[in-house]
């Protein structure tokens, strides 16, 4: 079953501003990565498969169901992580969680009883019975993923799970939604303006920009041919060079970087073989970021 | 509790198969989660201080009204009375539990969470405003139970119950009056603002600034002035409607003149359906606005 599928989608705004323009795109069940600029439309295409926007032309479904037409329906089996604040300073994690279960048509003992699961889920123990205005933005952002779960849905729409967050909190955020998305056997929507991010947990990659779809692809397919290493050493660079070159590996410069396409785990032996040999002091030897935005930033010019 | 060694076993992410509950009670939940919020329940002490304040002062009124009326051995207040009496309490409890049920939640922007549920629009602000009236509604009608507790235990006999009762239920029916239309105009006003500051000037607003209006209007020249003035304020708009339909409850003794509406009964009874009706439109105007930010 496709999961999302949109067709000539197109959202004008009251004032003329065109939010979405003929989007078309289907993906699969999956975790699936929504990039795209501040103001790419992310946020509309989210209010209009939830049912909050109506589109001005074009079709969509969600889980087979069609939001403009029977949005209750869709609602009820979606989760929903919005990207700005959204909790009440005075409530509890729990009792917040437990409160939306129910509005989710949980019946009370159920609601409690998901709601500290949930809660749980996302790593939040005891402190859940605290008034959420003392929490950390890494804890906010927690149960704002467990209220989206509570009632169990086939699919999370998070807009910018990472919002506001450390590295360390944009790790362990990231962690989870790949967790939920292939443990708990539910679908989820990730958007996020930060290509790097959502790339290292999706399947499926959904670029937009200025309402219009860029790509959408299994990110296996975008990144197939793209594995690249990257090789810093202090000093002797040229040598490094030259030895890569002499074990018949197709290195490259970038700056002070050498290239070297990733083939299989025996590059990695090779390179830190060579650079023992020479004795040179090795800078990082990691394997490339941002592939996909590369591949982006070639179709696109300086966008993504 | 089955596992002897007492160790807590991760067992991962449970699916939910079980019952999903409709529209009918997700607006109960919502309802009565409204009604505790307004007497903040659930909440914060500090939630809870002033709520508790005015029903504190309310009982302990109708209490002492009792207890003076069994010691002179006479009726000092009617039921109807006594929710005239209080009106001032009512918009103060109002200005505080309004913004508490609907200013906050646009405060803190929880309303995403709402309506991202498969909850229609309209069942959030409805929800909200039963709730207020129900709230309102206790807060008048509990104290006139104890009046008439203290009525009844030292009523003699049966008939003298019953007369209690007679005189009891136009009290609440009148309650009622009270709580709609204040909760209506109160939500609505709260509704427009997420600074409860604010919201809880603008419904003290509402309802005292329109009170020189009246003034004004009952002392023009005009007679037909005079007795539409009430229609220019809530109170005394729910007074017109109590003076028509109910006169023997509001007006006890032949000196106590109140207010003078003359034929317009009818008309205080439009005015204020108009004004409910206007304020329901209005509020599920707004919501219809707010769930597509």
């Amino acid at each position: 079953m496709t999961l999302i599928a949109t067709e000539s989608l197109t959202k004008v705004y009251g004032g003329g501003v065109t939010a979405l323009s003929e989007l078309t795109v289907a993906v699969e069940p999956g975790i699936v990565g929504l990039v795209g600029a501040n103001g790419a439309g992310k946020s509309t295409l989210i209010k209009i498969l939830l049912g909050l926007l109506t589109p001005t032309r074009g079709r969509v479904r969600v889980l087979g169901l069609d939001p403009t037409t029977d949005p209750a329906a869709v609602r009820a089996r979606v989760g929903y992580m919005p990207e700005h604040d959204c909790l009440p300073p005075d409530l509890s994690a729990a009792e917040l969680v437990t409160h939306l279960g129910r509005i989710s048509g949980l019946p009370r003992t159920v609601a409690r009883e998901r709601a500290s699961e949930a809660l749980r889920h996302v790593g939040l123990h005891e402190e859940r019975h605290r008034p959420v205005g003392g929490y950390s933005t890494g804890m906010k952002q927690r149960v704002k993923l467990a209220q989206a779960l509570v009632h169990d849905p086939d699919l999370l729409l998070l807009d910018e799970p990472t919002n506001g967050l450390d590295p360390a909190g944009r790790d362990a955020m990231l962690a989870l939604v790949h967790r939920i998305g292939t443990e708990f056997g539910i679908s989820v929507l990730v958007c996020s303006h930060l290509l790097g991010e959502v790339e290292r947990i999706c399947d499926t990659l959904v670029a937009i920009d200025g309402g219009r779809l860029l790509r959408a692809d299994h990110i296996a397919a975008m990144t197939s041919a793209t594995d690249v290493l990257a090789v810093e050493v202090s000093e002797g660079t040229e040598a490094l060079a030259a030895r890569l070159a002499a074990l018949d590996l197709p290195v490259s410069r970038e700056g002070r970087l050498l290239l070297v396409p990733l083939a299989d785990q025996q590059t990695y032996d090779l390179i830190i073989g060579a650079v023992a040999d020479l004795d040179l002091p090795l800078h990082r030897l990691d394997q490339r970021r941002h592939r996909v935005a590369e591949l982006f930033a070639r179709r696109e010019g300086s966008h993504v | 509790m089955s596992e002897p060694t007492g160790v807590i076993h991760d067992i991962g992410y449970q699916r939910y198969t079980g019952l999903r509950l409709g529209r009918r009670h997700v607006f109960g939940a919502l309802y009565l989660h409204g009604v505790r919020t307004a007497f903040g329940l659930g909440r914060s002490a500090k939630a809870k201080i002033f709520p508790w304040l005015v029903v504190g002062i309310v009982i302990m009124v109708a209490a002492a009204v009792t207890a003076i009326s069994s010691q002179i051995g006479e009726s000092i207040m009617t039921y109807a009375q006594f929710a005239d009496a209080m009106s001032w309490l009512v918009i103060f409890f109002v200005a505080v539990a309004a913004p508490e049920l609907v200013s906050r939640d646009l405060r803190s922007g929880v309303l995403p969470l709402y309506f991202s549920r498969p909850l229609p629009h309209a069942d959030y602000p409805l929800a909200k405003l039963l709730a207020l009236v129900t709230a309102l509604w206790l807060l008048l009608g509990a104290p006139q139970l104890v009046m008439f507790l203290g009525g009844a235990f030292t009523a003699d006999g049966m008939r003298a119950v019953w007369d209690e009762v007679l005189d009891l239920l136009p009290g609440l029916l009148y309650a009622g009056l009270w709580a709609v239309v204040f909760a209506a105009v109160g939500l609505l006003v709260a509704s427009l603002t997420g600074k409860r500051a604010f919201a809880a000037g603008g419904i003290v607003a509402v309802f005292l600034m329109t009170t020189p209006i009246v003034g004004v209007l009952s002392i023009l020249p005009s007679q037909t002035a005079n007795q539409l003035a009430g229609l220019a304020s809530p109170s005394t708009l729910v007074q017109g409607i109590g003076v028509w339909t109910m006169r023997d409850q509001l007006i006890t003794s032949p000196e106590a003149a109140g207010p003078d509406i003359g034929a317009f009964g009818p008309a205080y009874a439009l005015a204020a359906v108009a004004l409910v009706a206007a304020c329901v439109a209005l509020l599920l105007a707004r919501y219809r606005k707010v769930a597509a930010r």
